[in-house]
């Protein structure tokens, strides 16, 4: 009979202690290291029969590629995913987080979870903690009420669009998406679309990369696709150095075997955990 | 000077003088306002009157350069009729992205070319390399003076019978391809032109219009600084023509799919 809160509200809110010290440090020559980032394509937009979501592969650190097949796909209810730009570490908690709370959603409603929910939440927190956790999401999922994409940006606002973009490539595959969205594409016109836009942003955004993974969502399952298609092939090696068998002729053979002279079994005792 | 403001944290070898691990502002300069000028600055530090981005592409048989006709003041879209695409001679293009009046002011210079190379009348008209190359000159002189032209020009042109299209920007930066564009263009645009090349590197003239006009539709669509109207300048072996005023057809359909931000 007692209704019990589901989502849990952490008391206090973000800890700002530590930025006045960081300020201070970083103006002294010692600035904080870069964030993972995942400096990305992601797109999602609603076709005939559903959602479909995609992402590049590529995660950066400042300048270098630190993850070249990174997973931007992430799982949030069996008919909701969410795709994900900004720093690798706060997407993967949030989105981990939040896939939890829709759990114990569902579980205490009984029914199938509705994008609004999910988007409610996600909104929620990313607005309580100010835009300090970077997280740029395209949430894609389809319920009672039919299909939904939302854009929801670091700082809380969000988007429920047909047709969206976000990350350092969006300008590219937006355009593409422009360029091509109708409405009620279907699902081969929709992939195909999808991967123009994500390799638009892959080839033309340098801190978008690697390959294309999709996520198709219809009212029957949510398919994921990866790779959808491998764009950048590492390239193949022409040659070997390696020399064959037999090349260097063998003069003489002399075989040593090791022989077991004795074998000595001694049992270790169970040791207790290391606590200290 | 200005008191170095790490003072306390790093502080200078001399008074006024260099702290390690800061920047230095060399006395004497002139970069920083002076007092002898009653601490004016008079170089350009910002665009005011703006144009935003050109698009050119490389078809077969000739160059087309396509771009808006929007003078923005700032956010506001004071100027709706500015031809930031200009004809030089019959066989040159030249547009501009960014300050109107930076483009105005050479676009006088280059007319005032033109006039002495009519009355020269020596047979030699100016050719699209040698106007890029004579653009670069002068934009990398300004810039090294710290008073740019805060401009990226698109030249476009047959240099000696095939086509040629180059761009420079405010810093001097010069390179020419099959398909430049400038401003918002490069990021939004730019992906579009690349790929429709890469299927078809030798696009005929209707395909590249069309290229061109799709590009500006979504140029009109996401950039905030874009206008409706257009220009668009074809250069072939025949001749230059630039058509003005030409409107684009947008589809705003998608808004009854829009309801609320939920």
């Amino acid at each position: 009979m007692a209704s019990t809160k589901v989502v849990n509200l952490p008391n206090g809110g973000f800890s700002f202690e530590n930025c006045q010290r960081n300020n201070f440090m970083s103006n002294q020559g010692f600035p904080a290291p870069k964030a993972v980032k995942t400096g990305t394509t992601i797109a999602g937009f609603i076709f005939k029969d559903g959602v479909i979501l995609g992402a590049d592969t590529r995660a950066t650190e400042g300048n270098i590629v630190a993850d070249k097949n990174c997973f931007k796909l992430h799982y949030m209810a069996p008919n909701i995913y969410c795709a994900g730009a900004g720093t690798a570490a706060d997407l993967e908690m949030t989105t981990l987080q939040m896939s939890s709370q829709l759990e114990l959603h569902r579980l205490n409603t009984g029914r199938q979870v509705k994008v609004a929910t999910a988007n409610r939440l996600l909104k929620q927190m990313l607005f309580r903690y100010q835009g300090h956790i970077g997280a740029a999401l395209v949430l894609g999922g389809i319920d009672s009420s039919g299909p939904h994409v939302c854009c929801i940006y670091p700082h809380g606002s969000t988007d429920t669009l047909p047709f969206v973009a976000m990350g350092s490539g969006s300008l590219a595959a937006m355009a593409f998406l422009e360029s091509g969205w109708k409405p009620n594409m279907e699902l081969s016109e929709a992939k195909v679309l999808m991967r123009n836009a994500i390799c638009g942003g892959i080839f033309n955004d340098l801190m978008s990369g690697s390959h294309v993974d999709l996520c198709v969502i219809t009212r029957e399952k949510a398919e994921m696709i990866r790779p959808f298609e491998v764009a950048n092939v590492k390239g193949e090696r022409q040659g070997s150095y390696r020399y064959p068998r037999g090349c260097t002729a063998t003069l003489s053979t002399r075989v040593i075997p090791i022989e077991i002279e004795s074998t000595v079994v001694r049992p270790v005792g169970e040791e207790s955990m290391d606590t200290a | 000077m200005y008191a170095n403001p790490n003072s306390i944290i790093n502080p200078s070898l001399w008074p006024n003088g260099p702290a390690p691990g800061c920047f230095f502002n060399f006395p004497g300069n002139g970069v920083t306002p002076s007092t002898s000028n009653g601490g004016i600055i008079t170089r350009t530090q910002s665009p005011v009157t703006t144009g935003t981005s050109i698009l050119g592409i490389i078809f077969d048989g000739g160059v087309m350069l396509a771009g808006d006709m929007l003078g923005s003041y700032g956010s506001m879209a004071k100027f709706r009729s500015i031809e930031r695409i200009i004809k030089v001679n019959n066989s040159t293009v030249l547009g501009a992205t960014g300050d109107i009046a930076d483009f105005q002011h050479l676009q006088a210079i280059i007319e005032q070319k033109v006039i002495d190379e009519d009355c020269a009348d020596d047979g030699f008209t100016l050719k699209p390399k040698a106007l890029h190359t004579w653009l670069t000159r002068v934009l990398y002189n300004r810039r090294s003076k710290f008073d740019p032209l805060w401009n990226t020009f698109l030249v476009a042109g047959i240099e000696d019978g095939e086509p040629y299209l180059g761009c420079v920007d405010k810093i001097g930066t010069a390179f020419s391809d099959s398909k430049i564009a400038t401003g918002y263009g490069a990021h939004i645009a730019l992906p579009l032109m690349r790929e429709a090349l890469e299927k078809k590197p030798q696009m005929t003239k209707e395909e590249a219009r069309a290229l061109l006009i799709n590009c500006l539709r979504v140029l009109f669509y996401r950039d905030c600084r874009a206008l409706n109207k257009h220009q668009i300048a074809t250069i072939t072996n025949e001749g230059v023509t630039i058509e003005n005023n030409i409107q684009l057809d947008t589809n705003w359909e998608v808004a009854n799919f829009v309801v609320g931000y939920e």
